[in-house]
Parts: C-alpha cells; sequence; structure tokens
C-alpha cells in the first residue's frame, strides 16, 4: 500500500519557554508554560485544543491523561510520546494523521522537562531497565560514557578528529549567539573547545550537553484552519521512524535512518542536496555527524572530510542547528527532541531574526532518542517547506 | 604493583563507607546469583540458544520465556574504552578516573564492563568475569589474559577482598584447619595475622610453628565467653580488615545416640552464638572502616559446612548448628552490606579431622580449605564449596533440596 501523503497539514507557532539552568517548579509547570504561550500566539482558546501529545520525562508519576486534568482540558486526542530525543518528530508525524483523519482538529505538541539540582542524576539512575542493571553501576557516567564509546570507537574507524567535532561545537555556538534563549552566550573558540576539561575520554565539556529546564511546542492543523486563523505556517513533506534498527551491530555506528531515508525523501520529491537547512538531534557531536551521513548527505565514514569541507553557521554552506542546538542552548530533557523543530518552523516561516537561512525553503529535522542500554534506539526525520 | 598503604593518621577522619549502584531487576540478579560463586553465566535460550544481555524477561530472539542461566565462554573483543573524568555518583566520584570498556562477547551480546589497567587501548582481546562489586552485586570486568598480580589493579581492588598488605584476625589457631589458615594468609601478603586460642594456658599441637611466623601475634580468645570477646575487640576492632570465624565445636550424633542437651548446646555455643558475639563485638568497628583507604575493612569470612544446606542425620546436631549459623551470617551480610564489607561464607565437605573419622573420603585437607579462603577473597565471591563432597551436595541441593533430603535420611 502507497503511503498517503501528508498534503493539507500545517505545523505552526513554535514556542520555546525560555530554558534556566535549574528550576524549583516541577514539569507541569514548564507543560503549562508551553500550552499557555501556543494559545496566546495562535490567539486560540483553550476549548479549541482538541488534541494533546505531550513528552517529558519529568512529568512522573502523571502521564498526559493527568495533565489533562491539571491543565483543564478535554481533548478527543490524546498521546504520550516518552520518546525523549525522537518525540518531537514522532508526535508531529502522529498528529499530522489525526488532523488528516479528523480525529482532531487542533494538536497542540508540547515537549519540556523541569531540572532540579539532582533530578540529572535520578533520572540516569532510573532511565531504564537495562540502563539500572548494566550500565548505571559501571561509573554512573549516564550518558557521557555510553556515547564516549561510540565517539572513540568512530574517530579510530573513520578517522575523525577532535578538531573535527569541535568544528560543529564552535559553529553552533556562533549560531546560539542570535538566538536569545541559548543558556549559552559567550562565544567558544576551537581552543578553547580543545582545552576543555576531560569527561569521559574522548568526549570532554564541550561535547556534552547541559541539563536544564525548559519547554518547547507547536501546533499541528489543518492549513485551512491555520489560513483562517491568520497564522504563518511550514508544510510537512514526508517522515520516517524507526526503533531498534541494526540490532545486531556490535556497536552503534547507524541508525534507523539508514533503512527509511529513501522513502523520506520521495515522500518530499526532494533529495539532500535540496535541503536549505538540518536541524539534528545533537546530545553528542558524533550523533549530528552518524545523521549528516544516515541521511544521506555524505556516504558512511565521510563525515570528518564532510566537516572539513562545508562551515555549519546559519550563513555557512551547510546550515546545521541554527538555534545552536543543544550543545549550546542547553538540554531541556525531553525538549530536546522538539528545540529543531521549533526551529526550522521559524526558519521557514521567516521568524528566525538574525539565524534567518537566506531563502530557507525546505529543511530538515532529525530526531534521536533513549539510550535504553548501549545506544540511542529511535530515530526519526521529518522534511518540511514553507 | 601495588604499593604497602603508608600508616593511617589518625586525626584526619576516617572515609565513610559509600556503594556502587546497587538497584537490580530481578531478572538481573542471576549475575550476581552466579557471580556469588565465581561463575560467568549469561541468560540463554533453551528453545532457540540465543545468549542475551541485558538480562530480559523472554527470548530477543524468539520470544520463548524458557531462559537459563548458563556458564558462556568469557573471551571477547574490546570496541571501545574510556575513562571517565566524571561521575554523577559518590562512590565513583571519589575514585576517578575510572576505566570502562565496550566489549563483543564471542557468545554475542556486547556488554558494558569495568576495564582492568593492563587491558591496552581498543581494539583487542579481552577476558570478561563477572565480579561481586562493593554492593554485593555482579558487574562485568574486563581482564587482560592470563597474568600475574592481576587483582592488583586499583579498580579490581575495589570489588574484591585481596589480604595482601591486610590485618587478619583467624578466630582459632589451634585446629589444623586454623594453622592452615595462617599459613595461606601469611604466603598471600597480609600484614600481621592475629590468631585466637582458647585456652591460653595450655600449649597446643603446632603453636611453635605459627609463633614463627613473623606476620603472626597469638592472643586468648574464647568465642564463647563474651566478656573476652568484648575485650579482645576493644583492643584489635578498628584495625581488623578481615576477619575470619573458623571456631567450630564438632561432635557426631544426631538425636537419639544421645540424652540430655550438652553436646547440642555447646556446638550453638560455639558455632552460632560464638558468631554472635564475634558480630556484635567486630561488625561495628569493621563497617565504620568500610572505605578506610586501600587497606579498609573489607571482609568477614565463616567457616560453616556443607551440611548447613541440608541435615546430615548422622552430624544432625552439628549440621543444625551450622544451619543456625547460615541463617545468622545473612543477617550479618545484609548489615554489614552498607559498609561493603562482604561476608564470604564457606560451606566445605567434611574435614580431613577427627571428628570425621568414620566418613569415607574425598574430605577436605586444612591446605585445601585454607587455599580455597585465600582465593575466595582474592577473586571477591561469596559462597564457596571446597571439596568434592561439597560440590556434589551442592549440584544435588540446587537440583531438588527435598530430593537431597530423602537421600540423606536413609
Amino acid at each position: 500500500m502507497t503511503r498517503r501523503s501528508y498534503e493539507g497539514v500545517a505545523v505552526a507557532v513554535p514556542v520555546t519557554v525560555p530554558y534556566v539552568r535549574y528550576s524549583i517548579r516541577s514539569a507541569h509547570w514548564w507543560l503549562a508554560r508551553c500550552l499557555s504561550d501556543l494559545l496566546k500566539q495562535s490567539r486560540l482558546n483553550k476549548a479549541d485544543i482538541d488534541g494533546l501529545a505531550v513528552s517529558s520525562f519529568t512529568l512522573a508519576p502523571d502521564t498526559a491523561i493527568g495533565l489533562t486534568q491539571h491543565l483543564g482540558l478535554s481533548p478527543r486526542w490524546l498521546d504520550h510520546v516518552p520518546f525523549g530525543g525522537a518525540s518531537g518528530v514522532v508526535m508531529l508525524r502522529r498528529a499530522a494523521r489525526a488532523v488528516q483523519a479528523g480525529d482532531a482538529d487542533v494538536v497542540a505538541c508540547i515537549a519540556g522537562d523541569t531540572n532540579h539540582v539532582d533530578s540529572f542524576r535520578l533520572t540516569l539512575a532510573n532511565f531504564s531497565q537495562f540502563a539500572r542493571d548494566a550500565v548505571y553501576p559501571y561509573g554512573a557516567g549516564g550518558p557521557n560514557a555510553s556515547f564516549a564509546f561510540l565517539t572513540a570507537y568512530y574517530m579510530r574507524t573513520h578517522g575523525a578528529t577532535r578538531e573535527d567535532f569541535g568544528k560543529l561545537c564552535v559553529a553552533q555556538r556562533a549560531n546560539a549567539l542570535k538566538f536569545e534563549h541559548a543558556l549559552f552566550k559567550k562565544p567558544l573558540t576551537l581552543d578553547e573547545y580543545m582545552g576543555a576539561r576531560p569527561i569521559a575520554d574522548p568526549l570532554h565539556l564541550f561535547d556534552c550537553v547541559m541539563p536544564c529546564a525548559g519547554a518547547d511546542g507547536f501546533l499541528v492543523l489543518s492549513e485551512q484552519r491555520a489560513k483562517a486563523l491568520g497564522l504563518q505556517y511550514a508544510r510537512l513533506l514526508g517522515t520516517i521512524e524507526r526503533h531498534n534498527a541494526f540490532a545486531s551491530d556490535p556497536v552503534q555506528m547507524r541508525a534507523g535512518w539508514v533503512l527509511d531515508r529513501a522513502d523520506l525523501y520521495e515522500q518530499a520529491g526532494a533529495a539532500p542536496e535540496d535541503m536549505d537547512f538540518v536541524q539534528t538531534y545533537d546530545d553528542y557531536p558524533v550523533i549530528s555527524l552518524m545523521q549528516i551521513e544516515d541521511l544521506g548527505f555524505c556516504a558512511k565514514g565521510e563525515g570528518p572530510e564532510f566537516i572539513r569541507n562545508h562551515t555549519f553557521t546559519c550563513e555557512g554552506s551547510f546550515p546545521l542547528n541554527t538555534s545552536g542546538g543543544q550543545l549550546s542552548v542547553g538540554q531541556a530533557g525531553a525538549a530536546g527532541g522538539s528545540l529543531g523543530m521549533v526551529e526550522a518552523l521559524r526558519q521557514l516561516t521567516s521568524a528566525a531574526g538574525a539565524r534567518q537561512v537566506k531563502d530557507a525553503k525546505l529543511g530538515l529535522v532529525s530526531g534521536f532518542g533513549m539510550i535504553n542500554f548501549d545506544r540511542g534506539l529511535g530515530s526519526g526525520a521529518a522534511i518540511v517547506s514553507c | 604493583m601495588l604499593e604497602r598503604p603508608k600508616r593511617k593518621n589518625p586525626v584526619l577522619r576516617t572515609r565513610q563507607p559509600t556503594l556502587p549502584p546497587a538497584a537490580r531487576s530481578r531478572i538481573a540478579l542471576g549475575l550476581t546469583a552466579a557471580a556469588a560463586l565465581g561463575r560467568f553465566e549469561l541468560q540463554q535460550c533453551r528453545d532457540c540458544g540465543t545468549v542475551q544481555y541485558p538480562p530480559r524477561e523472554a527470548c530477543q530472539q524468539c520470544l520463548s520465556i524458557r531462559l537459563d542461566w548458563k556458564p558462556q565462554p568469557q573471551t571477547g573483543e574490546l570496541l571501545s574504552d574510556t575513562v571517565l573524568h566524571h561521575s554523577n555518583d559518590l562512590f565513583f566520584r571519589e575514585r576517578l578516573p575510572w576505566r570502562l570498556g565496550l566489549v563483543k562477547l564471542d557468545c554475542g551480546p556486547t556488554v558494558v564492563a569495568h576495564l582492568h589497567e593492563r587491558v591496552a587501548q581498543a581494539p583487542g582481546k579481552v577476558t570478561v568475569a563477572a565480579k561481586l562489586d562493593r554492593a554485593g552485586q555482579a558487574v562485568m570486568v574486563a581482564l587482560p589474559g592470563k597474568e600475574e598480580n592481576m587483582a592488583e589493579d586499583r579498580q579490581l581492588r575495589e570489588f574484591t577482598c585481596d589480604p595482601k598488605f591486610r590485618k587478619v584476625l583467624v578466630t582459632d589457631g589451634k585446629t589444623a584447619a586454623g594453622q592452615a589458615l595462617v599459613k595461606a594468609l601469611a604466603a598471600a601478603g597480609a600484614d600481621l595475622i592475629w590468631v585466637g586460642h582458647a585456652e591460653p594456658w595450655k600449649k597446643f599441637a603446632g603453636f611453635d610453628e605459627l609463633e614463627k611466623i613473623k606476620q603472626v601475634t597469638l592472643l586468648p580468645l574464647d568465642v564463647t565467653d563474651s566478656k573476652n570477646v568484648r575485650e579482645v575487640a576493644a583492643e584489635i576492632g578498628g584495625k581488623v580488615d578481615i576477619l575470619v570465624n573458623n571456631a567450630e565445636y564438632h561432635r557426631a550424633y544426631g538425636i537419639s545416640n544421645r540424652s540430655g542437651v550438652d553436646t547440642a548446646r555447646a556446638e550453638m555455643d560455639v558455632n552460632y552464638f560464638g558468631l554472635l558475639r564475634l558480630a556484635q563485638e567486630f561488625g561495628p568497628a569493621m563497617r565504620g572502616r568500610g572505605a578506610d583507604g586501600l587497606a579498609s575493612a573489607t571482609a568477614w569470612v565463616n567457616v560453616l559446612s556443607i551440611y548447613a544446606l541440608a541435615n546430615f542425620p548422622p552430624h544432625g546436631t552439628f549440621s543444625a548448628s551450622k544451619a543456625a549459623a547460615h541463617s545468622l551470617s545473612q543477617c550479618l551480610r545484609a548489615e554489614m552490606r552498607p559498609a561493603g564489607v562482604r561476608v564470604i561464607n564457606v560451606f566445605p565437605g567434611p574435614l580431613d579431622d577427627e571428628w570425621n573419622q568414620l566418613l569415607p573420603p574425598p574430605k577436605v585437607a586444612p591446605a585445601a580449605l585454607a587455599n580455597a579462603v585465600v582465593k575466595a577473597l582474592r577473586e571477591g565471591v561469596e559462597d564457596v564449596y571446597p571439596g568434592d563432597v561439597a560440590q556434589e551436595w551442592l549440584a544435588r541441593w540446587r537440583d531438588n533440596p527435598k530430593a537431597l533430603e530423602k537421600e540423606l535420611s536413609t
């Protein structure tokens, strides 16, 4: 059966609730702020939101359904998507189908987490059964250790250097300096990157995201409705999603994108070189590089060469993570999975201010999530256009 | 090479014990159950043969729930390695830097493992073992191939109880087994060995030989005398790193071959209450020194008997006293765990001594018992079954405890 297109679906109203390093509020507070901003900017009423998708780690013990009572919503379509970095793309594609099918008219997709002083440690300790049984007792380094393994393996196998990863981090910091909500406000030089303290060899401080509190959200509705409301919006051309791909690979050097990218570009009627910008899931730079390869911008193993041949700022030859990405904005838990999405919407609706990529008409947003044991399980991507 | 720890400055604060993360799912405790015996077992599907890790409730290949813990080949390829310079956990934070490896086992799964300092950077071949960590839970450790002084690795020493440079109390030096223990511990590099003897006015066989060992200090210790145990603990309790309780009272016969309870009471007084007295007096001091540098308090060894698992009617009251001691040792293990002090239970088959004269061989030689104790300390296991009889009883008991009871009663 051929895949139905996403024709008629609008994605609109990118919202970022300004991140903070630590918050004494709960996740509910951040998600409430996010929803409130969505209503304000769309001039919709709460009763108009008849679909809700939620992604959060720290909402526990509540799930999306508890949040409806907490926030006084009565949606007729509800989804809880606790998939971390993959949740932005997953919420989007599910909401799009709900709108197309008429199961919901306006779906609010919200992702957010709080961050108390000790909550990151507690999240790591209880992240998954496999993490608790087979990773956390080994130094309790959390994802740093897991990604140190992948980074070291990639460097050895494909000849990447720390300078290669540093180039991505330095460019993203330059982008972040033009994004008012980025937590990192100081420029980063390659020397500073190289000289940072080690965290888990070969990872150093600026290879690692900083946990923080925050929320991001967007609306999914019909183009018709968006037009009637006078909203700027982006159109959805194609999406993919895959979980636990290549389970027998001894170490993760690729993820589900490889299986599904042909499908993605076919849906969009576009090729990698048509993209005006790319928003990867960047919890560590090696993962950005994996997405660049797996989504077909270069072949596997050619990532280092690709980095050396391109520039990654908003005005560069390959605009990447144009708001600074999680590496320079901060990682607000599950909101990290929607950070690239809201930035893509801003780029496509000419709302990116000083970060505006010139003539941005087509962009790719990628998601990656859930280090259940030794690797990220979920991959997803969406191509959006103005 | 491990260096002799410097003398402790008594003015400085003794570091308080912390433990590595101890939470595990119930299914994952299969790894711990095997590691407690020094075995390396992973889940294997009875239907399709797939070996898997981390532990699961069903086979990831064929979804069968018929999963067995089976010994697996321990060889593998180190794919990648890292050194942690940061940790969110107190135990590791105090012990940074900490080396980890990602290993593809030849039997299938990829595992995260603590990495021995002598393993070269990836790629390369390693041997993977499951060891109990300070929390008493199994962890994977990637080791170089066979090599001397393997236990001297700084990280590995956190998981084992190597007697080298440690101070040991052996509660009874009068028996052949006790003397063999002292010799083996001295040979293993123990710094100081206090050796108890219950009746100091009597010179016992082997006394002179014990006195010649330079690490040995003999001291009067009678585990049936509460006051004496308290006094000895007050004197040396704060220095004992490893306590080996081998004091034992052993007589033959069950219930009907003897009238009265005097013999049974004497067995209980040494074998059960003796342990209780020692635990009450030495336990708190050892708990306080669970993280006291390189030569911290690290282990408590109980010499029990394989008869603790199932009653051997020809030695019925002795079996009961050892079963009581076994039960109490589980309580002691739980109470020592927050300090990371390991309780090692040794379940020998019949020792080759006068009280087992009428039992047929094979019997456990004193030196074999002593070597098993030292090996257990070095390898960090929790339960040891020295001798062929003990191994066979263990296998029978694990297979079907009721069947063993019936076999022993005929």
